[in-house]
């Protein structure tokens, strides 16, 4: 599979959204709405649900199935409220001590008025300070596109995981070729030079793991996931959020 | 400083042969918004601002540490570090020696620690010139270590972004240094540390969405670009024309999204007021 073959899988109707993961990864799941401060921002869930016998707070970017989800979903392009609204969740999982799984699947934070007026800088770059101290273990994983800064701001994790076909990049291939190249055609070479796999980033030791495309991708992503929040879950608060600073800081050290 | 009305270089010029004109060129500047023409070699009294329509022209990392800097204070960091093509990216290299040969710098960024009126502190200064600051390996590196020094020596920092955000040859590399930045700020920013930052144009992209836009004081210089989406892409997205003045240090201002929009010639003054108020030192005498 060539990587743009990766590009178009990872963005194909009918794959799984985060919603359907959720389904099948955890039980009881409670939605829980809004940023507190603007709106509820429909393109990321929030909420509560059991990994296992595990309480755990659960965020997904969910892009929808139907055309009417997923102009409900503003095709799972995130306002600053929907970064707000997981950032919400994400304290309250530190304050009553609940690890964070967050399902990532965006071409990009949305890029309109209302979205730069309201802060989408300032939301994802909070989102990305006050993760990088969360004092309760995060695991997050790319389920589809991890589209830039839009899919960081759910990924500064203990560790990231990415499904066999999606992909993770600083930019999309069509806009790294129109603007390199000027021309959005090229972004079947773009896709290559931008080493955007899930296999290309565990090489780059981006990510930890790679999760196979199954039948069973829910119950494997349910297994995989107790196992490893159960090791995170061990450790002392101050030695994880230390761990979770060297894991960025030694990405592009000199 | 004194304010000092240019003449207008095109006076007095306008019979002079055609042949004049490319050392005419070079001797005057057009304000990109105002149109309006200065004399190139007095641009540097005005510190790079249209004297007529306040809008502030793009310097390098050097000149605006000569600005705010006291003078021979400033000791640099790391300058030796230089980029490399990590992902092996195709006609990086030629980029990185263009970039260079404009700049003579090694990358986007220049960092170090010096004295603003007297107030240690530790400095970074992004640099246009260079990419557009694209944030790379090396700029977060550079930063990083910015905040991991100052926090050893309990410093404050102060940073001037400009950016076209994040470096697309560094590819996943270079976005990840917008949470190793922001790693950086958090832990300085928790051990009591004070981080004011200068937005100037353009900052956009991954640099707003990172550091930029973490700092406990954020000002910014008129007229500046600031944003995440850079409007073009706004444009093409929503298929609109963008209204006057979207996205400048003034709109930010009324969004609430910055503390103040400061011209170039009370930076060093501001800095210098805002570095003693938080320096936990009371005022020698009563007002």
């Amino acid at each position: 599979m060539t990587a743009y073959e990766t590009v178009a899988a990872a963005r194909a109707k009918g794959r799984p959204t985060a919603l359907d993961l959720i389904n099948g990864i955890f039980s009881d799941f409670m939605e829980m709405h809004g940023d507190r401060r603007f709106a509820d921002d429909k393109a990321v869930v929030t909420g509560v649900a059991y990994l296992g016998s595990l309480p755990v707070t659960v965020v997904g970017i969910e892009k929808g199935h139907s055309i009417k989800e997923r102009t409900t979903r503003n095709f799972g392009s995130v306002h600053p409220e929907g970064y707000r609204k997981a950032l919400r969740q994400m304290l309250l999982a530190e304050k009553f001590g609940r690890p964070v799984v967050c399902l990532v699947d965006t071409a990009g934070a949305y890029c309109g008025i209302g979205a730069e007026e309201r802060g989408q800088g300032q939301a994802i770059a909070e989102n990305l300070m006050e993760m990088m101290t969360l004092k309760t273990p995060v695991i997050s994983v790319i389920i589809g596109e991890g589209g830039s800064g839009g899919a960081l701001a759910l990924a500064v994790a203990d560790e990231v995981w990415m499904l066999e076909n999606s992909i993770y990049s600083v930019i999309s291939p069509e806009g790294c070729a129109s603007i390199l190249w000027k021309d959005a055609a090229k972004a079947q070479e773009a896709s290559e030079c931008l080493k955007l796999t899930a296999g290309d980033l565990l090489q780059l030791k981006i990510i930890e793991k790679v999760i196979p495309e199954s039948e069973s991708l829910a119950e494997n992503l349910r297994t995989e996931l107790i196992s490893a929040v159960g090791v995170l879950c061990d450790m002392e608060k101050d030695e994880l959020v230390e761990k979770r600073y060297s894991r960025f800081r030694a990405i592009g050290a000199y | 400083m004194r304010f000092v009305k240019p003449k207008n270089a095109l006076e007095g010029l306008s019979k002079q042969p055609p042949a004049l004109n490319e050392a005419m060129e070079e001797a005057i500047v057009t304000c990109d918004k105002c149109k309006k023409t200065l004399a190139a070699d007095e641009q540097e009294n005005e510190l790079y601002v249209c004297p007529y329509c306040r809008r502030h022209f793009r310097i390098n990392a050097r000149q605006r540490i000569d600005m705010i800097s006291d003078a021979e204070t400033f000791i640099e960091f790391d300058e030796d570090l230089a980029p490399v093509n990590i992902l092996g990216f195709p006609g990086y290299e030629d980029k990185l020696r263009s970039a260079r040969l404009q700049s003579a710098e090694r990358d986007c960024v220049v960092c170090g620690k010096c004295e603003i009126e007297g107030h240690k502190t530790a400095i970074f200064v992004m640099e246009p010139g260079f990419m557009m600051g694209s944030m790379g390996a090396v700029a977060g590196e550079k930063i990083t270590r910015t905040f991991e020094r100052a926090l050893a020596d309990g410093m404050p920092v102060v940073g001037y972004a400009v950016s076209g955000g994040a470096r697309m040859q560094e590819g996943i590399v270079s976005l990840m240094q917008m949470a190793k930045t922001s790693g950086a700020v958090k832990r300085h920013s928790d051990a009591g540390n004070l981080f004011i930052c200068v937005l100037t144009d353009p900052t956009t992209g991954g640099v707003t969405a990172s550091f930029a836009m973490e700092a406990d004081i954020i000002l910014a210089e008129p007229y500046a670009l600031i944003g995440f989406a850079g409007p073009r892409v706004i444009e093409q997205t929503i298929r609109k024309k963008l209204p006057a003045g979207f996205q400048r240090a003034e709109f930010m201002l009324e969004h609430g999204f910055i503390d103040n929009v400061v011209d170039r010639k009370r930076q060093k003054k501001y800095l210098s007021q805002l570095l003693r108020i938080h320096s936990g030192t009371h005022r020698k005498e009563e007002p």
